[in-house]
């Protein structure tokens, strides 16, 4: 039997609220197959599966809040004999077997702390009073916000009711709320980087005109929905130079760092409603130019829809921050973790600029590197540097 | 507002009764002691004397042979009442009232039905000790083509031994007890009741308290203390033990959300059982907690007065259970 478990979207992410099922049981799923919406701090997220199968059972229930690692629901394996699911329990396994029915926690002994550190794993299903639950779903109230005042702590129809004259009144803050959310995400998130990360800081102007003029050639017989931004080219071009600085490609993880064989540039994408995202365009680095420019055209789409998949709210391995059209000249950013660098870039400007001893008039833009000093040094750093600039320098090789 | 009288229990039954015998010369009573001694109870005093020997009838200690005798006489034309002294003596009849009484009709294709209507006392509470005081009425609403009821009340008491006399088929009448004694109004003139539809005696919007025959006044005794609470318990009287009336339980279900069950019947396999699954099938999303149910203890009652009221369903126990599913 397979479980599907609530994936972390992020690095602060504890828990996430289910949606819906775009699968039912009977359904056959293939590996990468979108089978659910969960909602987190960052919107609404298409959830892959990864794993081909059956479904069996679906356990999750929209409004349900399920923690990182619950079960949402079981798939038999290609070829194997279906058997009843565990009712009630969910438990996420840890090994081969199926953990038995948890015990209650008064049941002290030997087994005592296996239980307790298994107990985080674990989630039953809510206690909500049948008249609760009908009367949320009328109401489009989210139980898992509520704390019961019932029998043995369930949520009784009082409880539901009583929310939702707090949320009316109250109403005018809904919409802040979500921005909240996405708000206390990236303050987590961000906190976590600056209290855990040893950051360093590099940069370095690099001269754009050529690439520009290339791109702007490339370009011009082209229809407009054709044409590849500049933004594209910078990504293409940070792939490329990561193939000599692999240190700065993956996540640190437990104490050590994980490199990435795949290049998954994570793309900050700044939300209408304020906040930001940064979803993963996969395999950056063997996409041809075009090709990435018609990914990161969908992805900045989809972000701002709220309709990114799970995978690219995961799989980012490094990220890229541009804030040159906002008129910034240079980026000190902060690193995502578990990633271990992020690549900004500023607005390319017009500079003097001494060349073979003369002032003549360049196009530069301020390229930054922010890394993780636990896993690189600053060597690392400036050969990364060096390596994009060789990169703009020769367009033509970004193709 | 029409007159009412004040009288026991036992003396509605009695003119419920007299007026059955009075308005049809058909009906007789049949049972041990029904004549002479006046009923062992003494529902039937003085009826001998106004309706003779041949309407009064005083049966052997054979409860398997004068039911019998009930059900063939009412095979045949006439409309018996029979009396049976207790519930746990009605067992040696249990064969003609189920096998027989219940079944003739649908064996005869419709061609023949039994209207005999069958009294019986129940229930504990008088140190009668376990041979005398079982509420059994719960293993014959299990039967198809028996009608079972309950009367709580004095209209009641009156009023269903005239309504089960009108049925073409066999009813029968479960009397508690420890109702005999309890003084209430009765309307100078009461008018017919039906055999059908529960009863709300109380309202309230906090929980619902559904019972039935003796359980009804320790019921509203209980409602009446949590009011002071401000608990506001609504009891159902279930008068029908069979068929349910399920459309009144889940019409209160559905106000009050809260379901306690008084029963003193056993709880294992018993009415209170398929009051709370009929809950549960019908109206499961209007539950907020689980149900439930004060009945008696699952022992044979015992004779001693402590034990007596322990094993019974007191009223303290309904208010401590109320309590419990508004919490």
């Amino acid at each position: 039997m397979i479980e599907f478990t609530m994936p972390s979207l992020g690095a602060d992410m504890e828990e996430g609220t289910f949606v819906e099922w775009h699968v039912k049981p009977g359904d056959t799923v293939a590996r990468g197959d979108v089978v659910c919406v969960v909602e987190t701090q960052k919107g609404a997220v298409d959830v892959e599966i990864w794993e081909a199968g059956t479904v069996v059972e679906l356990v999750a229930q929209p409004g349900q809040k399920i923690p990182v690692g619950g079960v949402m629901a079981y798939l038999s394996a290609p070829g194997e004999k279906v058997q009843a699911p565990p009712v009630g329990v969910h438990v996420r396994e840890e090994s081969g077997g199926r953990e038995p029915a948890p015990r209650p926690p008064s049941d002290a002994g030997a087994s005592a702390v296996a239980i307790s550190a298994g107990a985080a794993q674990r989630t039953t299903r809510a206690r909500v009073s049948p008249a609760a639950r009908k009367r949320a779903s009328e109401l489009s109230v989210d139980l898992a916000g509520l704390t019961g005042t019932g029998p043995q702590g369930a949520v009784t129809l009082a409880d539901v009711e009583n929310a939702t004259a707090r949320q009316a009144s109250r109403a005018p803050e809904k919409k802040a709320s979500s921005a909240d959310a996405m708000r206390a995400a990236i303050a987590a998130a961000m906190a976590k980087s600056k209290r855990e990360i040893p950051h360093y800081y590099l940069g370095a102007e690099i001269r754009v005109d050529r690439a520009m003029e290339w791109l702007t050639k490339r370009n011009e017989p082209r229809p407009v929905t054709e044409r590849v931004l500049f933004a594209a080219l910078q990504l293409k071009a940070v792939a490329a130079a990561l193939c000599e600085s692999p240190r700065l490609n993956g996540h640190f993880v437990d104490g050590t760092f994980r490199p990435s064989g795949a290049i998954h540039l994570g793309v900050a994408i700044s939300m209408r409603g304020g906040g930001l995202v940064a979803p993963a365009i996969h395999d950056t680095g063997t996409l041809p130019l075009d090709d990435l420019m018609r990914h990161l055209r969908d992805l900045v789409q989809r972000a701002r829809q709220g309709q990114l998949r799970s995978s690219e709210l995961t799989d980012a391995t490094i990220t890229v921050t541009s804030l040159g059209d906002l008129g910034v000249s240079t980026v000190y950013g902060v690193i995502y973790p578990p990633q271990v660098a992020l690549v900004g870039f500023g607005r390319p400007l017009e500079r003097p600029w001494v060349e073979d001893g003369r002032v003549v008039v360049a196009r530069t833009i301020q390229a930054t590197l922010s890394a993780d000093h636990r896993v690189t040094d600053g060597m690392t750093g400036a050969g990364f540097l060096a390596a994009l600039d060789r990169q703009f320098q020769e367009p033509e090789s970004l193709a | 507002m029409t007159d009412t009288v004040r009288m026991t229990y036992r003396e509605a039954l009695r003119q419920g009764l007299l007026a059955a015998l009075r308005r049809d010369p058909t009906v007789f009573l049949m049972g041990e002691d029904v004549g002479r001694y006046g009923g062992t109870y003494a529902v039937s005093k003085g009826f001998l004397e106004e309706f003779g020997e041949d309407r009064i009838r005083d049966a052997p200690l054979s409860e398997s042979g004068f039911v019998g005798a009930g059900i063939g006489a009412a095979l045949n034309g006439l409309k018996p009442v029979v009396e049976v002294m207790t519930v746990n003596f009605s067992l040696l009849a249990l064969d003609q009232i189920v096998n027989n009484a219940a079944t003739l009709r649908h064996m005869s294709g419709g061609q023949i039905n039994v209207p005999v209507v069958i009294r019986m006392t129940t229930g504990g509470g008088r140190q009668l000790a376990a041979q005398h005081s079982h509420s059994l009425e719960g293993w014959y609403a299990h039967v198809p083509g028996l009608r079972i009821v309950a009367p709580a009340t004095h209209a009641d008491a009156y009023g269903m031994i005239l309504a089960a006399l009108d049925d073409p088929d066999p009813v029968i009448i479960f009397e508690h007890a420890m109702l005999l004694n309890v003084e209430g109004e009765l309307a100078a003139e009461p008018g017919p009741v039906d055999l059908d539809r529960a009863a709300v005696r109380r309202g309230g919007s906090h929980a619902t308290v559904v019972t039935y025959g003796g359980s009804v006044p320790k019921a509203l005794e209980a409602a009446g203390e949590l009011a002071k609470e401000g608990i506001e318990a609504e009891v159902v009287d279930l008068r029908s033990l069979r068929p349910l009336d399920d459309a009144t339980v889940m019409a209160s279900v559905r106000k009050t959300h809260r379901v306690v069950i008084v029963d003193e019947g056993w709880k294992s396999g018993s009415l209170s059982a398929e009051i709370m699954a009929r809950i549960v099938e019908q109206a499961f999303f209007d539950l907020d907690a689980p149900m439930i149910r004060v009945c008696s203890e699952e022992v044979p009652v015992p004779y001693a007065r402590h034990l007596e009221e322990a094993a019974l369903p007191q009223v303290a126990d309904v208010v401590a259970a109320v309590r419990q599913v508004v919490a």
